[in-house]
């Protein structure tokens, strides 16, 4: 993996609305460069919604984002986005393609890199999450767990800054989550800025840095792993943890 | 007996339908063939637009594509057929001197498949899920790209039945360009057999005319199918069991 030089990731004051539903609330997040924030709550708490303003897919109503300190409201959307890997609970790989174009149609087309050239990086990428000898497989001829590593695979290979995981884990049969857990605790263990957005308690407490908990729209509490899971200061907090553990 | 025999003369004269046959064959069947190739084409062009104007951002733009819609899909063809080609004559004949009927013909044809190909390409577009677009503006694809790349092409996979179902139907409407009268070398298959059945009094040329058709039509009905089944069930490999990524931790480090 390349070395990655920036990637620390701000969002202040997020405020977004579907018509009167007051989706988030004021929303502050901050993940320092090589860290992993993990972020957790119930449904419906607007935990995916936060990703989604955070690489403008969806435009915030208020707040502001910084990547290294500098504010990206005014960016060209497309080009934050290719700074920001993001993975999906659904996988979201595009069936018509196959594995390898899946990860390089990107490259080619966003990085203008040769057809071989960005073959090669994507092979060398899907090499990465063990599925080389997948390449030239349509996805629906996948399992879930290897479709959403090739997924991974299509964002790490446009060398993003920071990666977005959004319940990666939470379509999957249980047997194949590990598989997919461990590929993310290994991105960490490598110094990738991650935002992980999951159900998964043991990996919140085991791999991330920070914890954030989200409630009806606003951070409840956030710290390191211990203060969230074992020193819980608000009912809420208490509440949803004996509900989830 | 006798009524079964003048039955028998009047649909199934071989004498008849063998001396219609040069001209089904080297007059009708290219013609019937180029006007729905023609329209099916110009058709699927428009229609496209159409499509992509119908989810289009624009108000303007989708209420555009919808008042085109619904009057060309709301309107009997032969109408449309004879405003076109009747009405728009003397403006082609200033414009390029000619005073065939033909390419109107196919500009009617284009303009009525256009609307159907229009519903048909948008109803694919929008059934293909929303994570698909929402994974390729992640990606950093625009709006544009993303629709290009990613959405527009599984669309247009899902409706190819659909698509080739209008172009069937081209092919039968093809004949109702007879309505705007066309010289002798530019008669399709009806007008072919009609004229022959009119000479003769029998119907038996245009029974002929009939089973050219059908050689036209029955193939693509089946290929309908085929496509259909092929969607539906696609050709998969047997998925395989999820091997543990032996590879993770190397990959991770490296």
């Amino acid at each position: 993996m390349k070395a990655i030089d920036s990637g620390t990731l701000t969002g202040r004051n997020l405020h977004l609305s579907f018509g009167s539903n007051h989706v988030l609330r004021g929303i502050d997040l901050h993940v320092e460069r090589g860290t992993t924030a993990s972020v957790i709550g119930p449904s419906g708490s607007g935990k995916s919604t936060l990703l989604r303003v955070l690489n403008r897919l969806i435009e915030p109503d208020q707040g502001d984002i910084l990547l290294d300190g500098r504010s990206v409201l005014k960016d060209n959307p497309d080009e934050l986005r290719r700074r920001i890997g993001m993975v999906f609970q659904q996988f979201n790989l595009f069936p018509h393609k196959t594995v390898v174009d899946n990860v390089s149609l990107a490259l080619r087309k966003l990085r203008r890199m040769s057809a071989d050239e960005a073959r090669a990086k994507a092979l060398a990428q899907l090499d990465l999450v063990g599925l080389k000898h997948k390449a030239d497989v349509r996805p629906g001829n996948l399992s879930g767990g290897q479709q959403q590593r090739v997924a991974i695979a299509r964002a790490l290979a446009m060398d993003p800054e920071v990666m977005f995981f959004d319940e990666a884990t939470s379509a999957l049969d249980p047997e194949l989550v590990k598989g997919v857990l461990a590929l993310m605790a290994d991105l960490a263990t490598a110094g990738m800025t991650m935002v992980v957005v999951t159900h998964e308690m043991g990996f919140s407490r085991n791999v991330s840095d920070t914890v954030t908990f989200m409630d009806g729209g606003v951070v409840v509490e956030s710290g390191p792993p211990a203060a969230i899971f074992d020193d819980a200061r608000t009912p809420r907090l208490r509440s949803f943890l004996s509900d989830v553990l | 007996m006798d009524t079964l025999e003048q039955l028998g003369r009047t649909f199934f004269d071989g004498e008849a339908m063998l001396a219609v046959l040069p001209d089904l064959l080297t007059v009708g069947l290219p013609n019937t063939i180029i006007l729905a190739l023609a329209s099916g084409l110009i058709g699927t062009i428009f229609g496209m637009l159409l499509a992509v104007m119908g989810i289009s951002r624009s108000r303007v733009l989708r209420w555009a594509a919808r008042v085109y819609t619904d009057i060309f899909r709301g309107l009997p063809a032969v109408v449309i057929i004879l405003l076109i080609g009747l009405g728009l004559g003397p403006v082609l004949r200033q414009l390029t001197g000619s005073t065939s009927p033909y390419p109107l013909g196919i500009l009617a044809l284009s303009l009525i498949a256009s609307a159907y190909i229009g519903e048909i390409f948008r109803s694919g577009i929008q059934s293909v899920e929303k994570g698909q677009l929402e994974a390729s503006r992640a990606l950093g694809f625009s709006y544009r790209s993303s629709m290009q790349l990613v959405v527009i092409p599984q669309g247009v996979r899902r409706v190819l039945p659909a698509l080739v179902n209008q172009f069937i139907s081209l092919i039968k409407e093809s004949s109702l360009i007879y309505f705007i009268g066309l010289v002798a070398s530019e008669r399709e298959l009806f007008r072919v057999g009609n004229d022959a059945a009119s000479n003769t009094g029998n119907l038996s040329p245009l029974i002929a005319a009939g089973i050219f058709y059908l050689c036209l039509t029955v193939p693509l009905t089946h290929l309908v199918n085929h496509i259909d089944t092929r969607l539906r069930v696609g050709r998969r490999e047997r998925p395989e069991p999820d091997e543990q990524a032996a590879k993770i931790g190397e990959g991770a480090q490296g």
